[in-house]
């Protein structure tokens, strides 16, 4: 008993002199750590709840409405067969380059919002005067459904790649801008002051109050703003598209393929998880101050 | 009136060098101020408050002028006023003879919330002027704010961000940032609001010591009659809203300063003196409002 005691206190003197893990180690230290806490088991059962209602009432009990819309089963055995029935699964081309473009065009237009919202947004926070010019037009664009774009991209420009890219960009410009916006007007003005008083130029309190003070609202808004890219995107596939997941949904409906359909909308969701989570990692790279101040590691 | 008497006292103090020149500012670093009939509201035509009402006071280089008066009476405004923040309806406010006319590196403020910036270490935030401004080498800078460190007990937490520190802590850390870069006048709104009793003592004398081996100019705004009696060269006394100067104190204790000497009688006087006037000011301001006349009722004849 008291040996155990001993060996327990002298491990935990071992754990303070250990040199902090790195990387996946790490990852796997936070694992670990989180196997004491329910949130993974509660995590694991409500997934097999999900499943198991989705079973049920699909390809179990076969409830009328449900019976036509395939069962866990088929879409998982289909999705990881080699040879699938109908046509497409994670090993086959099409499926590949559905997913490849449509990422493809998300890098992009997110990519395209982000360099264009953050600035614009961080400028009219920052300039009264610049604010007044842009503010009206902004805020009368962006009430604009972005379905009510479609035949206007589709008029502007030519083929099924700009358009697509123009109207995922649009979305998620407004949501980037507005929240960067939003950001620089929450900075407390005593950040200001203080900058004031410390002798900087209005370059220095630009860079080092305005930037680092809107970020916390800034990956906020990249957040929804990714989200909102991808709804848009899918849209805009779903009307005019030659390849990407939102095509894929569509065309594998029109010819009644509608494993493939549930297929296309699983890895959609799949892939819109990965890409919030990688937003929310840079966001929590960039602002350590406010990670470690407000113990949010590890999420 | 007020600045005739200024400028004989600070001619005598910095050594019969004309005041207000830029020798007399390198050589003493240390900056006097002028505030003559200041004036100062809030709001628009229809619903307009005054918060100052012409405000004259003069801070002689090299002391430490404590400024008390009721709550909410204007402290604020006054320090925003003399920060460069906001200009003045009327009236001048003077440094050396210069009208102010923004903020500006030669005033510090120290502030009533906390204001180092979350998103840098508490380092950083220390380095921050001094680095912008490129007056010191790097090499400088680092000594420079080691040694101020070193001072304010906050080795240990020099790489910890503002939020993962103590109150006290982030008013110390503060205290640091104000001081690498040697202001020539520092302002202090109640610097040490919110402390528990025991560490805002320690402040306090930490702070004195600060203050008697530099002597930098200093307005230090408070709501603790004793802690101005502690401190203070000059105790100012305030009226209630809108602000003028009710009372000027010359606090008498000798330097260096100890604790023990608030229990004199000269000490217990000052503050007797300040407490009346400070009193009257209070009820004057619940009997404008006149809603709370049980209240201030009572509390006379408590007090008779
Ligand atoms: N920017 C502003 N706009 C409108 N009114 C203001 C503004 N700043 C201050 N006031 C008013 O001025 C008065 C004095 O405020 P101030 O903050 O200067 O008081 P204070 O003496 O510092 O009080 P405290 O001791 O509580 O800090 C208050 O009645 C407040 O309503
Ligand atoms: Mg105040």
């Amino acid at each position: 008993m008291s040996d155990q005691a001993i060996s327990s206190v002298e491990a935990g003197k071992a754990g303070e002199v250990r040199a902090a893990p790195k990387g996946i180690m790490l990852a796997w230290y936070r694992f670990k750590k989180s196997l004491a806490t329910p949130d993974p088991y509660l995590m694991v059962f409500g997934i097999f709840l999900w499943l198991g209602t989705y079973y049920l009432l699909t390809e179990g009990w076969k409830v009328p409405r449900f019976e036509k819309i395939p069962g866990p089963v088929e879409v998982i055995t289909e999705f990881f067969s080699r040879d699938p029935i109908w046509g497409t699964s994670l090993f086959t081309e099409d499926f590949h380059t559905n997913v490849y473009v449509s990422c493809q065009r998300i890098l992009i237009s997110f990519g395209l919002a982000t360099g264009l919202g953050v600035p614009l947004g961080l400028f009219m926070g920052w300039s009264r005067k610049f604010k007044d010019y842009a503010f009206p037009i902004l805020e009368t664009l962006r009430p604009i459904p972005i379905l009510a774009w479609v035949p206007l991209a589709i008029v502007m420009f030519s083929g099924f790649e700009t358009p697509i890219i123009f109207l995922a960009t649009l979305a998620s410009f407004f949501v980037t801008t507005l929240n960067t916006l939003l950001g620089v007007e929450s900075i407390d003005e005593s950040y200001f002051r203080a900058a004031g008083c410390l002798g900087s130029k209005k370059h220095h309190v630009f860079w080092h109050v305005v930037v680092p003070g809107a970020m916390p609202f800034v990956f906020t808004g990249l957040q929804i703003s990714i989200g909102v890219a991808w709804f848009s995107l899918v849209a805009a596939e779903m009307i005019s598209g030659d390849f990407g997941l939102g095509y894929m949904i569509m065309d594998s409906y029109m010819v009644n393929k509608y494993v493939s359909m549930v297929m296309a909308m699983i890895s959609l969701g799949f892939v819109g998880w990965i890409t919030s989570a990688m937003v929310r990692w840079a966001g929590n790279r960039m602002m350590q101050w406010r990670v470690k101040a407000l113990a949010l590691e590890g999420r | 009136m007020a600045r005739k008497q200024t400028s004989t006292k600070s001619k005598a103090s910095s050594g019969g060098k004309p005041n207000g020149t830029t020798v007399a500012d390198k050589t003493s670093g240390k900056s006097g101020l002028e505030l003559s009939n200041v004036c100062k509201g809030y709001g628009d035509e229809w619903a307009r408050e005054e918060v100052l009402i012409d405000l004259s006071l003069s801070i002689l280089p090299g002391e430490l002028t404590a400024v008390v008066g009721p709550s909410g009476c204007g402290k604020s405004a006054l320090v925003n006023l003399i920060a460069g923040f906001e200009l003045p309806d009327s009236g001048e406010i003077l440094i050396d003879g210069s009208p102010v006319t923004g903020p500006g590196k030669d005033r510090l403020v120290v502030f009533q919330e906390s204001a180092l910036v979350p998103w840098q270490t508490a380092y950083q935030n220390v380095v921050f002027g001094p680095k912008l401004r490129r007056d010191m080498s790097p090499a400088q800078i680092k000594e420079e704010a080691d040694k101020l460190f070193e001072t304010v007990g906050l080795v240990e937490f020099k790489d910890k961000y503002p939020l993962q520190l103590s109150g006290g802590m982030q008013r110390r850390a503060e205290l640091a940032r104000a001081m690498i870069n040697q202001p020539k006048l520092m302002i202090m709104d109640e610097p040490f609001r919110g402390l528990d009793a025991m560490s805002r003592e320690l402040m306090q004398e930490f702070f004195l010591r600060l203050f008697e081996k530099n002597r930098r100019t200093n307005l230090f705004v408070t709501s603790e009659i004793e802690e101005a009696i502690f401190l203070a060269d000059r105790l100012v006394v305030l009226s209630n809203k809108p602000a003028h100067v009710r009372k000027v104190i010359d606090i008498k204790l000798e330097r260096p300063r100890d604790f023990h000497m608030l229990s004199s009688t000269q000490a217990y006087e000052y503050k007797r003196e300040a407490m009346e006037i400070l009193h009257e000011e209070a009820l004057k301001g619940f009997k404008s409002t006149d809603s709370q006349s049980d209240f201030v009722e009572a509390f006379s004849t408590q007090n008779d």
